[in-house]
């Protein structure tokens, strides 16, 4: 779980995968390498650098990111969360860009989604069509791509999950999408805020336990 | 050398904040049919000539200043 100055999300997502089983350390952004055995990486919610210039724009430049695109590279699984889907997008490691939602509104509440792919990594417990419900909290979470890529990413199969209500105006109400090669994933939506149908939404943590499944099948796997 | 970068939304780019201006503006009784909102960053640029300046600058749209899938940049090169 990276770490940067201004994430907030990032405590709430190592529990949650702490109580999903796995062994979530907490990694700062000036590090330069992962630890020994990282097996997945995830970048959570927040404001990083205070969002200064675009969000995400100035994160990418952080020296740990240089080690996380070397593990995607490796076929590593790699979840960005919000503002860790806009550092995604903005370093060039997921297609398209997350803009000012339509209306200029911080939409925070929990919405509906429609998992639009079942067969990758992070949807490998859905079922395709499935409703989920995770909240949303965000100011710039409205997904952009041009008509040309759009189409290239839905024929690829890249946009995973998409919003099943209008929240913020991303093209095609695409809520996360995925890289080409099926292993880095980004997520407008905070699994992390449900996994406990006590506070709303159990959700969420059909996820993030893909994510660790896929996690300790690298783990396990022969170097 | 000090240069002028003057980001923008691209043509045909939905842009929320304007939308919001704009309106706003007319609020006051302003007739404004449209208004974008961009960014403003000057910047003290270390180099020999003015075209090596302009060189930079663009460079540094290319890699920081400017996302190039949705913004625009103009850059202007001033004397000193």
């Amino acid at each position: 779980m990276l770490v940067f100055p201004g994430s907030n999300d990032d405590r709430d997502a190592a529990w949650a995968l702490g109580a999903l089983g796995a062994d979530a350390q907490l990694v700062w952004h000036a590090e330069r390498a992962l630890p020994r055995d990282t097996a997945a990486v995830v970048l959570p919610g927040g404001f990083s650098y205070g969002d200064y210039l675009r969000c995400g724009a100035i994160a990418r430049f952080a020296p740990v990111l240089v080690a996380v695109r070397e593990l995607a590279a490796a076929g590593g699984p790699v979840l960005g969360i919000c503002n860790g889907f806009q550092i995604l997008c903005e370093a060039g490691l997921l297609p398209g860009i997350l803009r000012r939602n339509r209306d200029l509104e911080f939409v925070c509440r929990d919405v509906r989604l429609r998992v639009e792919r079942a067969d990758t990594l992070l949807t490998a417990r859905c079922e395709p069509g499935q409703e989920l419900t995770i909240p949303v909290k965000h100011g710039e979470g409205s997904w952009y791509a041009d008509e040309e890529l759009y189409g290239e990413l839905d024929a690829a199969g890249q946009l995973v999950l998409r919003y099943a209500e209008d929240c913020n105006g991303s093209v095609g109400d695409v809520a996360g999408v995925c890289n080409e090669a099926r292993n880095v994933f980004g997520l407008m939506p905070h699994p992390e805020h449900a996994v406990d149908p006590l506070l709303g939404s159990g959700d969420g943590a059909l996820l993030l336990a893909a994510l660790v499944d896929a996690a300790r099948v690298r783990t396990l796997a022969p170097a | 050398m000090r240069v002028t970068v003057l980001v923008r939304p691209k043509q045909g780019i939905l842009d929320p904040q304007g939308e919001a201006v704009r309106g706003a503006l007319c609020k006051l009784g302003f007739g404004v049919g449209g208004a974008r909102v961009g960014r403003l960053v000057d910047l003290e640029v270390e180099a020999p000539t003015s075209e090596e300046a302009r060189a930079q600058a663009e460079r540094m749209c290319h890699e920081l200043l400017a996302n190039p899938l949705i913004e625009s940049f103009e850059i202007d090169v001033g004397e000193t």
